[in-house]
């Protein structure tokens, strides 16, 4: 076990991940419609000091500067073909911060959807996005990522596509889905269905869970969802501090740094291992999460009661893992 | 299903019969039986528009309306859309011919730095597929390609989309580079996208939030129906 994650899962009941990438770069003056990765080639100094606000807030592990940092994204951008090397930096900067703190650091190298739909649905292709992933991967193992870290992912072919390319670059990895459609991903895959898809994986992830989608409260009936099928994978949970709100020409999310304290041991007691936050997660919060963790007693697994009760209303009543879903309006009545 | 089922011969089927078979075909996105369907009640004498409201928009409405409460998903969506799109290629130079009544105009894209339009190509299915017509400027638009189009093409409602905590803000600098113009109130504007909710649609002076395609067509039909009525009394 050679693998500082692998490591730290192995000796540690929880870790804390870090916080949000694009909220905070916005309060460093990231425009909005601008790309965050160009940043590691231009103010390399500002994505040190992300990194940096992380770990002094106590994260064990923060993502590399490179979600959208694939060449699909990067197109926008007209920086296609920087995708290894804006992915590249981004780990060296944050290899960098990790070797210069004294306590053991992860650098997760982030890799986000390519915002494209695959095939036969859409235009991308299986042998097309692993290209894609692959290409970024090698430049997050350059930079001296620990692991590769996908997130945010709606579709379980492009979760297999980033598997196989980190299969290919020798990288291990972790990779969070996002539930933000009825407890469910935008493509309809339940948490369930997740926990299954991933030991079916010729290369498995270290950890998986859920990230982002609507608020804490859902992320943890996500995580509940893993729980359920048994799997003895460690998952991971990094929900958004609250929902977004507009203030002062600003996108402040709702959630204060006490809840996501909450949110943070009831995602302990829940099964999760890896615990962060998403959007709207600064460094006030995760100071309060790891507080959280370190003077509190693991509890027993929460209810759905509690988790509503503590962190607010689920955003649909069912997320698609019990036999009470509602039914289709239209039957099928050919033969597919 | 229990038992295996005979392959269905549209045209055996009565006129009611074929629109129920056509609202199941949409659900499941079978693009050739829509097609199909669609010719078979043409040469039955059908008026374009009443194969296009009766049948087409019927259809995409019960999806739109099961896609609303969770139970179709993206993928099931967009088959039933591309069903209906085969649908509308056989229709609309028909529905030209025969000056159709038109519900609304929409121009609709994804803000300046986000090249998201998986939502952004629902709204933009939906609202084809609920009769209106739909100017999609695709990805990554600028204020100024919003303004461009807004007035090549005149259209009823703005629609803007943004799936990113970093580009959600954007969709401000485009209202109130209107605002600025003066030309806010002569559209509707409407956005959507994951991170948004209603009440940061209202904080950044939009007329309504939409969180999906289904939810966007309801609104669309709603403000419109509400300015002709203003346009009527006024």
């Amino acid at each position: 076990m050679t693998n500082a994650l692998a490591r730290m899962i192995a000796a540690r009941e929880w870790i804390l991940a870090d916080g949000a990438t694009g909220t905070n770069l916005f309060n460093m003056g990231l425009e909005s419609g601008e790309a965050p990765e160009m940043w590691n080639d231009w103010h390399p100094d500002r994505i040190t000091k992300l990194y940096r606000m992380a770990v002094d807030a106590g994260s064990d592990l923060f993502l590399t500067n490179s979600f959208g940092g694939n060449a699909a994204r990067l197109k926008l951008h007209g920086a296609q073909k920087r995708a290894r090397e804006l992915s590249r930096i981004a780990a060296e900067l944050g290899r960098e911060v990790a070797d210069r703190t004294d306590r053991d650091i992860v650098v997760a190298g982030s890799v986000g959807p390519t915002g494209e739909i695959m095939a036969p649905m859409g235009a991308l292709t299986h042998e097309l996005a692993v290209e894609i992933f692959h290409e970024q991967a090698e430049g997050l193992k350059e930079g001296g990522a620990d692991v590769c870290w996908l997130e945010t992912i709606s579709a379980p072919e492009e979760y297999k596509a980033a598997a196989e390319a980190f299969r290919l670059a020798g990288m291990p990895w972790c990779g969070t889905m996002s539930f933000d459609t009825a407890g469910r991903t935008m493509m309809g895959m339940t948490s369930s269905d997740m926990a299954h898809m991933v030991e079916t994986l010729d290369h498995a992830p270290l950890a998986y869970g859920a990230n982002c989608g609507v608020g804490a409260s859902d992320l943890l009936r996500t995580v509940l969802g893993f729980v359920a099928q048994g799997s003895e994978r460690p998952i991971v949970a990094k929900g958004n501090a609250g929902i977004p709100k507009y203030v002062d020409g600003h996108i402040h999310y709702d959630g204060t740094p006490e809840l996501m304290a909450e949110y943070a041991c009831l995602a302990r007691d829940a099964g999760a291992t890896i615990i962060g936050g998403c959007c709207g997660t600064m460094p006030e919060h995760l100071t309060k999460m790891r507080a959280a963790l370190e003077t509190r007693d693991r509890g027993p697994r929460p209810t759905l009661e509690q988790i509503t009760q503590t962190l607010g209303a689920f955003s649909s009543a069912v997320d698609g893992t019990g036999d009470d879903s509602p039914q289709p309006s239209r039957r099928s009545r050919r033969r597919r | 299903m229990s038992e295996e089922e005979d392959d269905i011969i549209l045209s055996e089927l009565d006129d009611e019969e074929l629109v129920q078979q056509m609202f199941d075909d949409l659900y499941d996105g079978l693009k050739e039986e829509i097609e199909e369907g669609v010719n078979i009640l043409l040469e039955r004498g059908w008026e374009p528009y009443r194969v296009l409201t009766e049948a087409l928009v019927g259809g995409m409405t019960i999806v739109g309306k099961d896609f609303r409460d969770g139970i179709l998903f993206v993928p099931e969506v967009l088959l039933a859309a591309n069903a209906m799109k085969g649908g509308m290629a056989i229709l609309k130079p028909l529905l030209a011919e025969t000056g159709a009544p038109r519900v609304g105009k929409m121009v609709i894209g994804t803000v300046k730095g986000d090249i998201h339009d998986i939502g952004k190509n629902l709204v933009s299915m939906m609202m084809e597929g609920a009769g209106f017509e739909v100017v999609d400027l695709g990805i990554n638009n600028p204020v100024e390609s919003y303004l461009e189009a807004l007035e090549s093409e005149g259209p009823d409602i703005l629609g803007m989309s943004a799936l990113l905590t970093t580009t959600m803000p954007y969709m401000k600098v485009v209202i109130d580079t209107m605002v600025e113009q003066g030309i806010r109130d002569d559209y509707i504007v409407l956005v959507g996208g994951a991170p948004l909710n209603e009440e940061f649609g209202k904080a950044i002076g939009a007329d309504a939030y939409c969180r999906d395609a289904a939810v966007a067509v309801e609104t669309a039909k709603e403000f419109v129906g509400r300015k002709h009525n203003q346009g009527v009394t006024a």
